[in-house]
């Protein structure tokens, strides 16, 4: 019963959306739109289940004194006091969301820049990255590099000083060989997908209930 | 004066205006003169209202959308703009000004039609003017010209409803290759199960797995598991969770830390219950934690900082990415790099696979990843599955093939076969 309802539901459910798919009717539609709706109430509910595993996961920490247990207030005090910035304090004391707030502050101010920060970590890493991996150590190697490099250079004004064939081959490059390679892998992942859902659809993949291919 | 002096003049006048009488057949109306400027006012030209409004039932839709076109109104080159009016059907008995009914019911401006652009459109796609299913509408076009003038067509009713189709022919093509893709499917997962061996070809990733789990266990060091940031509704993220299932089961019987960081709440729960399965099929239920499966947060570069906070301190042996990333995955490869780990990654995002690819040992491309569970488990309708996406892929690959030469052929011989291929392959499908 505890395997075989969910089962039953997805079965159901997913075959019902696939005949869903090739009627345009307007009471169709109207079942697929009740179907989108209820997945934000059901986030809703498992956020509620994700916070708590987030509090239960650092509490243990800081009662066991755990490794690095200081860093766990620095997750559950602001878990904790944006809330209570936004929704709590009145506006009349700098509460509420809108600016001028404590809690835009924080946000505008702390948040952003290190999100931004974290971010532009990647030009750091894909130099780092590039530094590593460009290198001719077989004859794929020595081709991965000599089109890195042309297209490289074919995307930057310098690429058409040095030669005004650069960007045209950079550009041949990605136009032709790159995207066919990428439609070559969508298609793959287009049909890895269908098989997927029709394994999940009709019981054959039961990972998703907690159990292992049983 | 004698009379022959009066006729002459008077016959010459009477046979050079028999030519301009035959042109016009009515006298010119006399040039107006102006008061003001003393000269004479152009007479104003005869505009002709826009007509022939047709309107039909928009194929293949929820009996929301409707077809309208419409003459021109004339002359076209002194039209300014063109407003299409809608209003529902059988209210011309309103109260209102000139009977135009009010509020709801009185006229809509729905479509505007600039100088020069086509006189068709498709009704009920802008979301301020929608079509009720089941409902007939009155239409009206109103034109404005250079000078000012305004001038409206006749009122035409509809004598019909919008109606929803009950079958999308214009996706009869996906139709036919679902059913296509699920009796292959099907024929291979009885093929499998008739206990008939198959062969997959080796995928290093796949195979490295064990490997990475042993590396970790000999070095007492934990697994990092992330799968994906990606929600439940991707299909990458359930690929991933059926990975960790076995990885979970593995790590079970080795004893060995596994931590599995979300970033979703729903994720969360799924690979929580799939950790735990793990462990109680491997015997091991005691052994579970349950703090190594936690959500960290919602937000794509805090939880990335998180978990490069993890492999910094935590210093895993081995990093498994697996579903679904986007911008963050290069971050995550390369500090994974530089904490020393072995790292497994595997994804459908294109995008993303060269990054992967440059700072990962190994890496599952696109279809592999949703292999992996066959590869994995060897259950006989896992790899039924896959290949019967293999022989769909073939099937494709045939029909590509076809198109591309029966293309080159026609370039270079002038004629033009298979078209009936190319029309399947080209012709999009309009939702």
């Amino acid at each position: 019963m505890k395997r075989s309802v969910p089962l039953a539901i997805v079965m159901v459910g997913g075959i019902l959306m696939i005949i869903q798919y090739f009627i345009p009717h307007q009471y169709s539609q109207a079942v697929f739109d009740t179907y989108t709706e209820w997945g934000p109430i059901v986030a809703v509910f498992a956020l509620v289940l994700g916070i708590g595993s987030l509090i239960r996961v650092h509490s243990h920490k800081i009662r066991r004194r755990a490794k690095n247990w200081q860093y766990s207030y620095a997750v559950l005090i602001p878990l904790f006091a944006m809330p209570i910035f936004g929704l709590i304090l009145p506006t009349a004391v700098a509460g509420g969301t809108d600016s001028p707030s404590v809690f835009d502050f924080l946000f505008m101010n702390v948040q952003v820049p290190i999100q931004a920060t974290m971010f532009s970590l990647l030009a750091f890493y894909i130099a780092s990255a590039a530094f590593r991996a460009f290198r001719a150590k077989s004859a794929l190697a020595t081709v991965l590099l000599i089109a890195a490099v042309i297209v490289m250079l074919g995307q930057v004004p310098i690429g058409e000083l040095l030669g005004s064939w650069f960007p045209k081959i950079g550009q041949w490059i990605l136009r032709y060989p790159n995207a066919a390679a990428k439609r070559a892998i969508a298609l793959g992942v287009g049909f890895g997908i269908l098989a997927t859902q029709l394994k999940i659809i009709f019981g054959v993949e039961r990972n998703w209930l907690g159990g292992a291919g049983e | 004066m004698r009379k022959h002096q009066v006729a002459f003049p008077a016959l010459v006048l009477l046979i050079f205006s028999v030519p301009v009488l035959a042109q016009t057949g009515a006298p010119p109306a006399p040039a107006a003169v102006t008061e003001e400027s003393g000269q004479e006012e152009m007479p104003a030209p005869e505009y002709e209202p826009p007509g022939g409004i047709v309107v039909v039932d928009h194929p293949n839709d929820a009996g929301d959308q409707l077809d309208v076109s419409f003459e021109s109104a004339r002359p076209e080159d002194l039209v300014m703009i063109q407003q299409v009016f809608r209003r529902p059907a059988g209210k011309l008995d309103l109260s209102g000004p000139d009977g135009q009914g009010v509020g709801e019911d009185s006229w809509q401006a729905v479509y505007s039609v600039a100088a020069g652009e086509a006189t068709f459109f498709v009704d009920g796609q802008d979301p301020d003017y929608p079509i009720e299913p089941g409902s007939s509408y009155e239409y009206m076009v109103t034109a404005l010209f250079m000078d000012g003038t305004e001038v409206s067509s006749d009122v035409y009713a509809m004598d019909f409803s919008s109606v929803g189709e009950i079958f999308h022919t214009g996706k009869v093509r996906v139709l036919i290759a679902c059913a296509i893709f699920l009796i292959l499917i099907f024929y291979y997962f009885q093929k499998a199960q008739s206990g008939v061996e198959m062969y997959l070809r080796p995928i290093g990733g796949i195979e490295a797995i064990d490997e990475a789990i042993g590396r970790a266990t000999e070095m007492g060091k934990p697994i990092l598991y992330v799968p994906g940031l990606s929600t439940i509704a991707d299909v990458a993220t359930i690929a991933s969770l059926t990975i960790l299932g076995r990885v979970a089961k593995k790590v079970a019987e080795y004893q060995t830390p596994l931590l599995v960081p979300n970033r979703d709440p729903i994720v969360y729960t799924v690979a929580d219950e799939t950790v735990k399965q793990g462990y109680l099929e491997a015997g091991r239920p005691d052994a579970y934690d349950p703090d190594s499966v936690f959500f960290l947060t919602d937000s794509q570069f805090a939880f990335v900082a998180g978990v490069n906070g993890i492999m910094m301190r935590d210093k895993p042996a081995t990093n498994f990415y697996l579903g679904m990333f986007w911008a963050e995955s290069l971050i995550l490869a390369e500090t994974g790099s530089l904490s020393g780990a072995i790292q497994i990654a595997g994804t459908d995002a294109t995008v993303q696979l060269p990054f992967f690819i440059t700072t990962c040992d190994y890496t599952l491309i696109g279809e592999e990843l949703y292999a992996a569970s066959a590869y994995l488990g060897r259950e006989p309708k896992q790899l039924g599955a896959v290949k019967g996406q293999d022989a769909m892929k073939a099937v494709v690959m045939t029909f590509i093939t076809a198109g591309f030469v029966a293309g080159m052929i026609d370039i270079v011989a002038g004629t033009h076969i298979l078209g009936w291929l190319r029309d399947l392959v080209t012709m999009p499908i309009v939702d």
